[in-house]
């Protein structure tokens, strides 16, 4: 059986950072996996020109800078069309590609899965199911990779980030953006953002409800309710956005322990999982970064690896304790504690809907940190670092208070 | 275009001895039967492709044994028929059965107080080795059921089979025996003709001396062309969920609720996909193609999974379907034989007709035989060995393609399906005409991420017939 000192299962941007970091820390086993054709992640086909200014220093199409991300690894073993099949205790791999299916014994391994758009389908959305709806994924590797103009006139669902990512691609392929809706009231996403859509005069509509599908062959139009009344937009192609969740399966079926619900892996500030063999970076971390971000991930991650065999130590206690939250909050990384993790890492939590209220923090039952907030989904809600303290204190728990009245006036943090 | 397979007629201007109007499972079975007994088969249908539209492209995918059929009735010798022939041909044409059993699940009082007549049906059905499970033997059969099952029985026999390769390799066989077939094409108009009728379609005209109307969803409309009219279809929509692969240990056995009347009720079941299926609902509705889904009668459809499955909560949903069945006023198949006519209706096949395909194929040969044979001017010798062309497995509890060595990379990573399987389906004698079909063939773009990793690269393979459904037609300037 092969032996390496870290296998990375993914090479979009927070692998591929991983790669590089561990080759310049002097890690010379590493090797990459990456189940698709070609190295690179999502940028691969998102055409708009947000991509590596903090990596490159330059601002970059997605083709390009996934381009970027191969050339800094080229260097380094990256097998593509190799698909991790399982994860064993103690850093084993089945994999499988092309040729056939074996395993690899690893050191560390780090898991830059990624995360995925939730479909029509998982959304339970009403209506008939015509050619037409898609993802921004799927559009996008459309557009982009196959120079296809899959609709022509479209409606987008949702006001993340990647919404208007939605919008900008679609626009860039030429293709009318007839409105762009959310369930939610208020944008999902940073307020400056949001007005893009504003800007460019796309009608928009929040608070919207009972969202249908109608069309047979192909899409044929939206209907849905907006104030209480009936709309129908006449469109031939949907765009479902965001509501991103982990591509986790290979976790979930393994003996790593993940979330209930968004069965994202439970980590510790370190990256390091249940099985501390294994990390975790990026978006399969259950929140939809930027590649950037995802890029100074994957980085990191590998530093706290490199850092380890370099030293010689194992790879981590049991957790001392759990993070838990309550239904308001969608994640709260990290969820493990662990006695001899690095304190400088910074605890977040993230909500599921935009709402304002009192966020608390208990440490054992105690209060340890409480304050107002208005948190949006795309937004990270800060934690006291003083929650990952190496202390006697076993289990945190996050909880947000919702306020009954949206309009409330603001609250000095008790802490 | 139409696709036409070689055909043993003597010269290409003879009348068909039989027109099959309707590719469904039950069209493909009866066009495979006919076929191989000798006769010249053309099966029309108005549908780009097999699967696209039809009872048979979204229904539970069980093999029945017919222990709850009613009692000498035609269905119930049809389904133990296609049954018993199913698992003889299933083997030769390599189609999957996923061996699960099923239970009927006692949930209250009124249900417990049913079973003892299920089980006499059962047996005067022929079914003997339907027996009672305490809820103790349920629970250790099935860990994960909710507790509070007042009692259940056991019906060994039913199975879990791969709905979409079924009529595909009844139509490959006859496609592969001389069986002509016509995709795109939609019956407008039939007369009668010196040899018995022509039909006249959207695409020109057929000639042949019996008409075979298997047309399901639009049988009464068919039969009305020959101005024949007896029945008429009322669909009745099933709407079904499917849960993540995650779920799949939850679950061996298909859990059937106790049937009412009207419907065999929603189940739950393994899929051969190795998923988990919740469903149908029941619902009257007047549309005959394009069935909508309804978010509430799904979120009703969790629930109720849910409520007998308690674990599934943590788990997700992969897709959700809605398929129409054409039901008519009376439960029973209305296989009528106009033999002056020269036209056999098969109508009504609710929803047995996956099982009961094979079954009915063979009771319509049978009374054409009797009834309407001696009127041609040949006998009919069945083909000496035929081909028995096997279909690619599907089939989650038997080896794939990707676990074969050297079987090369894959493109839809949730479904683990090669580039290679996708290819062979846009080729050979019936290639995909549609992505739908491509997708119901080969189990791409059908997982967890419906497409968001792969629609790109099979956008890329799937060529000039598919490509249409994703590039409304101008280019973007590069």
């Amino acid at each position: 059986m092969e032996h390496h000192d870290v296998v990375i299962v993914g090479a979009g941007p927070a692998g591929v950072a991983a790669a590089r970091t561990l080759r310049d820390a002097g890690i010379d086993r590493v090797v990459v996996l990456e189940r698709e054709a070609e190295a690179g992640g999502v940028p691969r086909h998102c055409g708009h020109p947000s991509f590596g200014w903090s990596e490159f220093h330059r601002l970059l199409r997605g083709p390009a800078y996934a381009a970027r991300l191969r050339q800094l690894v080229r260097d380094v073993e990256v097998r593509t069309d190799t698909t991790v099949t399982a994860l064993h205790p103690d850093g084993r791999l089945s994999i499988r590609d092309p040729s056939g299916s074996a395993s690899l014994q690893a050191g560390r391994v780090l898991l830059a899965l990624g995360a995925r758009e939730t479909p029509r389908s998982a959304r339970l959305v009403s209506g008939t199911r015509p050619s037409g709806a898609y993802t921004t994924g799927q559009l996008q590797q459309l557009v982009e990779l196959d120079g296809l103009r899959p609709m022509r006139r479209a409606v987008v669902v949702g006001s993340e980030i990647v919404s208007l990512s939605a919008v900008m691609t679609l626009r860039q392929a030429g293709i009318e953006v007839a409105a762009l809706v959310d369930e939610h009231p208020r944008p999902a996403t940073w307020r400056s953002t949001a007005a893009y859509p504003w800007l460019l005069r796309i009608p928009t509509l929040f608070a919207v409800t009972d969202l249908a599908i109608e069309g047979g062959e192909r899409v044929a139009a939206v209907t849905l309710r907006h104030r209480g009344l009936p709309r129908r937009i006449a469109c031939d192609g949907v765009v479902f956005t965001g509501r991103f969740v982990p591509e986790s399966a290979i976790v979930r079926s393994s003996h790593l322990e993940v979330a209930a619900g968004l069965h994202a892996p439970l980590v510790d500030a370190g990256f390091r999982a249940s099985d501390p063999t294994f990390r975790v970076a990026g978006n399969a971390l259950g929140r939809a970064e930027t590649a950037g971000w995802a890029f100074r991930e994957g980085a990191a991650a590998a530093r706290a690896i490199a850092e380890e065999l370099l030293a010689g130590r194992d790879p981590g206690p049991p957790p001392r304790g759990r993070v838990s939250w309550n239904g308001e909050i969608r994640l709260v990384v990290p969820q493990l504690l662990r006695d001899d993790e690095p304190t400088d890492a910074a605890p977040a939590a993230y909500v599921r809907r935009p709402v304002a209220g009192r966020l608390r923090v208990l440490a054992d039952g105690e209060p340890l940190h409480e304050r107002w907030v208005r948190a949006i989904p795309g937004r990270r809600i800060a934690l006291p670092r003083s929650v990952l303290a190496p202390r006697e204190v076993g289990d945190v728990r996050v909880e947000l208070l919702p306020d009954p009245s949206p309009d409330r006036a603001h609250r000095p943090a008790l802490s | 275009m139409g696709a036409e397979a070689r055909s043993d007629r003597v010269d290409p201007r003879d009348p068909y001895d039989a027109i099959v109007i309707g590719a469904g499972v039950v069209g493909c079975a009866v066009a495979r039967r006919f076929t191989l007994e000798g006769a010249s088969v053309c099966l029309v249908e108005r549908a780009p492709d097999l699967l696209c539209s039809s009872a048979s492209k979204g229904n539970s995918a069980i093999l029945h044994t017919g222990f709850d059929a009613p009692e000498g009735s035609l269905e119930l010798a049809c389904v133990r028929d296609g049954y018993r022939e199913y698992l003889d041909v299933g083997d030769k044409l390599n189609l999957p059965v996923l061996e699960t059993g099923a239970v009927v699940v006692a949930w209250r009082d009124e249900d417990l107080e049913r079973l003892p007549a299920i089980v006499q049906r059962a047996r005067a059905n022929g079914i003997d080795d339907v027996r009672s499970l305490d809820p103790n033997e349920l629970a250790e059969r099935e860990p994960h059921l909710a507790s509070g099952a007042l009692g259940a029985l056991l019906v060994p026999g039913e199975h879990v089979i791969d709905p979409w390769s079924a009529p595909y390799a009844y139509l490959l066989q006859a496609v592969s025996t001389g069986a002509d077939v016509r995709f795109g094409e939609t019956v407008v108009a039939a007369s009668a003709s010196e040899d018995g009728w022509c039909l006249t379609t959207t695409r020109g005209s057929i000639e042949g001396r019996v008409v075979l109307n298997c047309a399901g969803l639009f049988g009464d409309r068919v039969d009305r062309l020959a101005e024949i009219d007896t029945f008429e279809i009322r669909p009745r929509k099933g709407q079904f969920v499917v849960l993540d692969k995650s779920a799949a240990p939850l679950l061996r056995t298909i859990v059937l609720p106790v049937p009412t009347e009207r419907t065999k009720g929603a189940l739950l079941a393994p899929t051969v996909f190795g998923n988990l299926l919740v469903g149908p609902t029941a619902e009257d509705v007047d549309e005959r193609e394009a069935p909508t889904v309804d978010e509430r009668a799904l979120r009703d459809l969790l629930a109720q999974a849910r409520a007998r499955l308690p674990a599934l909560a943590d788990h997700d949903v992969t897709a959700v379907f809605a398929g129409l069945r054409p039901a008519t006023d009376q439960r029973d198949y209305r296989i009528d034989v106009h033999a002056d006519r020269r036209w056999i209706t098969v109508g009504g096949i609710r929803s047995t007709g996956l099982t009961g395909s094979l079954g009915i194929a063979a009771y319509v040969w049978r009374r054409f035989t009797d009834e309407l044979a001696p009127a041609f001017d040949h006998p009919f010798t069945a083909v000496p060995n035929p081909p028995w062309p096997a279909v690619a497995n599907l089939a989650e509890y038997r080896e794939r393609d990707h676990q074969q060595p050297g079987s090369g990379p894959i493109v839809c990573h949730c479904e683990f399906v090669t580039r290679r399987e996708i290819e062979a389906a846009l080729t050979g004698p019936l290639p995909v005409r549609s992505l739908e079909a491509l997708r119901r063939r080969t189990r791409a773009m059908l997982g967890r991420c419906q497409g968001f990793y792969c629609t790109g690269a099979v956008a890329a393979i799937a060529g000039d017939r598919i490509l249409p459904v994703f590039d409304v037609g101008r280019e973007r300037p590069a």
